[in-house]
């Protein structure tokens, strides 16, 4: 990594280590100061803190007990006190141990990465003329192509999901119209397979991709274009070199917008893929509805967070950062 | 010079297929008389019939809701004060802290969310006898993700507002809190409203997080859909699904109207 990487790493835990220390001094400071503004502050701070910040705390304490079944809650307390009062605090690191030796999760996380990645190209192809033509239209069409974007947005994902089942199964409505122009059979099926989950996600999360693709596109001076094809350039060789480059914002935002919900999808994998179709989140669930081992489901919480969360809020923190320091330059 | 992209209107069209011949197909089924879902039976509405009869499905119609309401309206007034922090009240002692645990559950998969959720009341439980695993569980959980949303409503709301009025009612003398009920919450309604309506289906249409903090008999409507729908094709789910599509169509082009009427109006 280079040094820059290195000093903003650097930074980001100066800052928290900082926050901390100065924490209560400036927080009495404020109470004292700044009644009103401390407890709309306070708030929500406290909500979140105890239903947010605080479960992660508990389950990374849940990770490290040991499975019990037959009673509630089942796992082994932390801190268990002998018959003569004697405390002791017993971890268990054996559920980590599970996820590192068992290729099963390992599997599963790099095939969650695997359809995430993949349905977001597939989102950036399908994604990308669309709103390339709500961008271009007049400001009633592109009022109402936008509203169509948006409407499937507001209903539900499990629904929409549902939806697909019809088209993909065998003898569904892909299946007859695929047969009715001689391509395949009638009992031709997607469902089940990781196809189908490819098109469930792309299905579910291509208005993620549009609406900030066109947001960009927008903003974009097609003058540049026409000025290249002025000059002579072909209207790909233009597109290539200037509208691609400049639109560069919205597609990562787009791409970020699906891809990291997609890495932790459970619903689409669990109804259209069939039984390989193992993703972290599907694993999760079935660690603890199906195996009711909690435990074991706190630790791949745990490792779900290092491994997805982390990198996601630590590559938002820099974002933000780049793009102060590019408005401040 | 205008030119007519052929391949960029029919990648459009295609695009659009896309997304609503599922949604077409399942409203069209819907009416579909024969049990068998691929074989148009002619046209009937026994399925919204039997809609009506199904008492579990009703019941969990309802409990969502109920849920969804009391969710929308409490992150309403959770995440306004988180915005009105963040893009008012300048630099303060744990801001960056408030922003993370904002984002946060935003980029958090649900299921990470259901489960941690799942444990703090487990552990709560144990400790001071409450809460009991229902639908009060189910509603905490859901305020903590869907006041996120709220914020970020808000605050881009905020942040394109012009904030003179607010200084000038403040250099005149009036109290922040007076400004903030006088100005500011009327400027802010129409996000509040979007808000409030994004929380709302946000709730209405959570599984997993609902899955992981309900109880024994508090079934939520996702809840019931989803184990129908792990059998299979039913076509009281068709009917289902097209009165909430329609439903939320309706609700949102009103909502749109109105935030449209505000905005030609102020």
């Amino acid at each position: 990594m280079s040094r820059a990487h290195d000093q903003g790493l650097w930074d980001f835990w100066f800052d928290v280590v900082r926050n901390l220390f100065g924490w209560f001094r400036a927080v009495g400071h404020e109470f004292r100061t700044r009644r009103g503004r401390f407890l709309v502050t306070a708030l929500p701070m406290l909500w979140l803190g105890l239903f947010f910040l605080v479960p992660f705390l508990i389950v990374l304490k849940i990770s490290l007990a040991q499975a019990v079944f037959g009673q509630a809650p089942p796992y082994t307390p932390l801190i268990e006190t002998a018959a003569d009062g004697a405390a002791s605090l017993r971890l268990h690191v054996s559920n980590y141990a599970m996820l590192l030796s068992d290729p099963l999760y390992v599997s599963a996380y790099l095939k969650s990465l695997l359809f995430a990645s993949v349905s977001t190209v597939f989102c950036l192809l399908l994604g990308y003329p669309i709103a390339y033509g709500i961008a271009r239209s007049g400001p009633v069409a592109r009022l109402l192509l936008l509203v169509l974007v948006i409407l499937p947005f507001w209903t539900s994902s499990l629904l929409r999901t549902y939806a697909l089942i019809g088209i993909l199964k065998a003898n569904g409505l892909l299946a007859q119209a695929l047969s009715a122009v001689g391509l395949a059979g009638p009992d031709f099926a997607l469902l089940h397979t990781d196809i189908a989950v490819y098109i469930g996600i792309v299905y579910n999360y291509l208005p993620f991709m549009i609406l900030p693709l066109t947001a960009t596109l927008m903003r974009l001076d097609f003058t540049l274009l026409e000025a290249a094809e002025d000059l002579g350039a072909k209207p790909w060789h233009a597109f290539l070199r200037v509208t691609l480059p400049l639109s560069m914002p919205g597609i990562i935002a787009g791409a970020l917008l699906v891809f990291i919900p997609a890495v932790g999808e459970f619903v689409i994998p669990d109804i259209l893929g069939g039984p390989d179709a193992l993703t972290i989140g599907r694993v999760l669930w079935i660690e603890f509805f199906t195996n009711r081992d909690w435990p074991l489901a706190a630790a791949v919480t745990i490792a779900m967070l290092l491994l997805i969360v982390l990198p996601t809020l630590l590559f938002e923190y820099y974002e933000n950062r780049r793009n102060q320091q590019e408005a401040e330059a | 010079m205008k030119r007519r992209p052929h391949l960029l209107y029919t990648a459009m069209v295609l695009g659009y297929a896309f997304l609503y011949i599922p949604i077409l197909s399942v409203i069209v089924y819907s009416f579909n008389a024969s049990r068998v879902a691929t074989v148009w039976g002619g046209f009937s509405t026994r399925w919204y019939a039997a809609l009506l009869d199904n008492q579990q499905l009703l019941d969990a119609v309802q409990r969502s809701f109920v849920i969804a309401a009391i969710t929308a309206t409490a992150a309403v007034m959770l995440g306004t004060a988180c915005g009105l922090a963040l893009s008012r009240f300048g630099k303060f002692p744990g801001r960056g802290l408030l922003s993370l645990m904002n984002s946060a559950p935003m980029v958090m998969p649900d299921v990470m969310m259901g489960l941690s959720s799942l444990l703090l009341f487990v552990t709560l439980q144990q400790a001071f006898g409450w809460p009991d695993r229902g639908m009060v569980t189910i509603t905490l959980a859901h305020i903590t993700l869907t006041a996120c949303y709220v914020t970020v409503v808000v605050r881009s709301r905020m942040a394109g507002m012009d904030d003179s009025l607010e200084e000038a009612a403040m250099d005149l003398g009036a109290k922040p809190w007076r400004v903030f009920f006088v100005i500011t919450l009327p400027l802010i309604a129409p996000a509040l409203l979007a808000g409030w309506l994004l929380a709302f289906t946000l709730s209405l249409d959570d599984l997993v997080i609902a899955s992981f903090t309900s109880g024994p008999g508090s079934s939520t409507l996702p809840m019931v859909v989803y184990s129908k729908v792990k059998m299979g094709v039913t076509p009281e789910i068709n009917a289902l699904a097209t009165i909430i599509v329609v439903l939320v169509a309706v609700g949102v082009s009103i909502a749109g109207v109105l935030m449209h009427r505000r905005k030609d109006a102020g």
